[in-house]
């Protein structure tokens, strides 16, 4: 994946690149608005990392310019201001997602994968398939091979985000943030109580594990073998 | 000088002139009243002496009247008398001459004359009746009018005195008044500017008159007290957060320092590593956890603020903690069936919320079972009550005792038995904080036994109906 970092803090941009490289992923870098707007604008960019408070032109307006543009690329949004209203404002500038700082690395991979393969269908399907997992999103009715599994509304809306985003890492903060559109730290592992349930429906009794944890990060749905 | 501009000097002139008017018309008024009374007399004494003349006249004819009359014109201090015949000639009276054409006409007027007795210059007017007498004769009675005009100039002469009068009262008594006035507001000023130098402990002088600038003084001292307390308050407050951040960032170093000093080999570093990380972690949550406390006490957030039901938001707060408690034994029971509405920041309350069933779930124990064995669940409930709306968690725990329920919303407060527990300290910070944000506060009650901790937030407009 190519991304353009647009930070004008040296070290975190330095360390951000290094970081992605280690995944896989190049990174091009910007030190102000102005060079992440022409970048942007330029070259082929699978998403856009920018830094709400930049010299020479500001993240938020960067956006607003890049969208003029037509620039559909999707914009993840650093910042130090982590207020509920301060991400309403990044959203509604044109960003797709919004990450206070400080962050994990692996919370800010997690949303980069996530991110990228927005764009495509996904969307509209109406049945996820994972493995002989199936979740069928009109009638509700998830089934693993030959057996129907009874979810409790929210263990369905957990399965169903997983399954969206089948084979990305989906880190806690992102379950917490689509499936109950909460913006807060629950100070305690509530997801993981609500995930070891979720495990013991889906996984309990069948050969291969299809939820899994990744450590430092998150949970990914994904069958092994495929 | 900076008397003029006071509000106290222009009010006094206001005063002077509105009073001033007043006594104008009250003087205007009794000048035409005894003007009119004297013309009044007049008229009734010339019609008095006209009938009974003309009465002599049909009795005893011209010879006789012409007598009487001459009788009365010579009296001292007498009436104006003239009789003349049809042509104009004058036949007996007192009068030298009037203004032209007043015997053409009969009836009342007024007129200049001029007596006989008197030399070319003195002219006077007076007020008198032309009567017509059968045979052609005309008759005319008139009195002086020089008492009228007499009493009309004592009216302008008081008038002038009046005004100047006024005029002086008014700027002396305004000067007066209001340098007294600018003295007491002088002083308070004074006062104030100390203050502000930096003098907290100043307050303004009370006059001991108990008027409204001793009612504003009262007051301005009233505020700087709170103000005091407030700032020694903030004193206290960052006295608090210095200590008990320090600790965990002395722990954070101390383990790192450690780290290099003994750790042998690749997996103690990266214990070491993951263990600092681990703390970081904690100290930034406990750092958003204070930032978004001063937010919300400093009233920022308001501005987010919507009709959200508290019913609905109950709902995902507990869908949220259901198999955490479930984990613990204990269950969570929602009372909340009908939509409660709320002005609020649906966040913010539900992080509030949040922290309270965290609470429950982290310090209370299953309760009494219920008929079928389970354990005593933790109840959140929403309902409106009177004029503020409730949201509240309650549970079978060991409760807060009366005497520590102020202080456990401080921040970093953790009472004796919990501080092995895991968390920041700051749930209850935070949740009252939200609580008065949004024009509420939170209530620690007794669930007799354990903790039933209520937001109660002012409803928003028009109650919500009950299906």
């Amino acid at each position: 994946m190519r991304l353009l970092i647009v930070e004008d803090d040296r070290d975190a941009a330095d360390y951000l690149v290094k970081a992605f490289r280690e995944v896989g992923h190049v990174a091009d870098r910007a030190a102000d608005g102005e060079e992440g707007l022409a970048l942007a604008l330029d070259g082929q960019y699978d998403v856009l990392i920018v830094d709400r408070m930049l010299p020479k032109l500001d993240g938020l307006s960067l956006i607003g310019q890049l969208r003029a543009e037509g620039v559909e690329t999707p914009v993840l949004i650093l910042s130090a201001l982590g207020q509920v209203d301060d991400r309403v404002k990044g959203l509604r500038a044109g960003g797709d997602d919004y990450l206070p700082k400080p962050y994990s690395f692996a919370e800010l991979a997690a949303r980069i994968e996530v991110l990228s393969r927005r764009r495509g269908g996904r969307n509209e399907e109406t049945v996820y398939r994972v493995g002989d997992l199936e979740l069928d999103r009109l009638s509700h009715r998830v089934s693993r091979g030959e057996d129907e599994i009874v979810l409790q509304p929210r263990e369905f809306r957990l399965l169903e985000y997983l399954m969206k985003h089948a084979g990305q890492v989906v880190t806690r903060t992102m379950l917490l943030e689509n499936v109950w559109d909460y913006h807060f730290d629950p100070q305690t592992n509530v997801i993981d109580v609500h995930m070891s349930r979720l495990r013991s429906k889906i996984d309990k009794g069948y050969a291969r594990p299809l939820l899994h944890t990744v450590r430092g990060a998150g949970y990914v749905i994904r069958d092994a073998k495929s | 000088m900076h008397v003029f501009r006071t509000t106290t000097f222009k009010l006094t002139l206001v005063y002077l002139s509105v009073f001033a008017v007043a006594v104008l018309f009250m003087l205007a008024y009794f000048a035409w009243n005894t003007d009119r009374l004297i013309t009044e007399q007049i008229e009734e004494t010339v019609d008095a002496e006209i009938t009974g003349l003309t009465e002599q006249y049909r009795l005893s004819g011209i010879r006789r009247l012409v007598l009487v009359i001459q009788g009365r014109a010579q009296r001292p201090g007498s009436n104006l008398y003239l009789v003349t015949t049809f042509t104009g000639e004058a036949l007996a009276g007192n009068v030298a001459s009037l203004t032209p054409g007043v015997l053409d006409r009969t009836g009342w007027v007024e007129t200049a004359y001029r007596r006989l007795d008197e030399g070319e210059g003195a002219e006077h007017r007076a007020l008198a009746r032309v009567e017509q007498l059968p045979g052609g004769f005309r008759l005319l009675v008139g009195r002086d009018l020089d008492e009228r005009e007499h009493l009309l100039d004592i009216v302008f002469s008081a008038l002038r005195w009046l005004i100047g009068l006024l005029v002086v009262l008014g700027l002396a008594g305004g000067l007066f008044v209001t340098r007294r006035v600018l003295r007491r507001v002088d002083a308070m000023t004074g006062t104030t500017q100390t203050i502000m130098a930096g003098d907290l402990g100043g307050r303004l002088p009370i006059a001991g008159t108990g008027d409204e600038i001793d009612r504003l003084a009262g007051n301005l001292n009233a505020m700087l007290d709170r103000i005091e307390v407030l700032m020694r308050g903030l004193k206290e407050v960052s006295d608090n957060i210095a200590h008990d951040l320090k600790t965990p960032l002395t722990r954070l170093r101390n383990r790192a320092e450690e780290a290099l000093r003994s750790a042998k080999g690749e997996a103690d570093y990266r214990e070491a590593l993951e263990a600092t990380i681990d703390e970081s972690d904690g100290l930034i949550r406990t750092f958003d956890a204070l930032l978004m406390i001063a937010r919300a006490e400093s009233g920022q957030g308001r501005e987010d603020m919507a009709d959200v039901d508290a019913a609905e938001i109950v709902r995902g707060v507990a869908d949220l903690y259901e198999p955490v408690a479930d984990d613990r034994g204990l269950g969570i029971a929602i009372d909340a069936p009908a939509p409660v509405k709320v002005r609020g920041n649906r966040e913010l309350i539900s992080q509030a919320l949040a922290n309270l069933v965290d609470n429950a779930i982290k310090y209370a124990e299953p309760g009494p079972p219920s008929a079928n064995g389970a354990p005593g669940p933790i109840e959140i409930t929403a309902r409106g009550e009177g004029d503020r709306i409730l949201l509240a968690v309650a549970d079978h725990g060991p409760g807060i005792p009366p005497a520590d329920r102020g202080r456990v919303v401080d921040r970093f407060v953790r009472l004796e038995h919990s501080r092995s527990q895991p968390g920041s300290g700051l749930g209850l910070s935070l949740a009252s904080a939200v609580a008065h944000l949004h024009g509420g506060e939170l209530r620690l009650e007794d669930n007799a036994p354990g903790l039933r901790a209520v937001i109660a937030l002012p409803r928003a407009g028009v109650p919500p109906t009950t299906p």
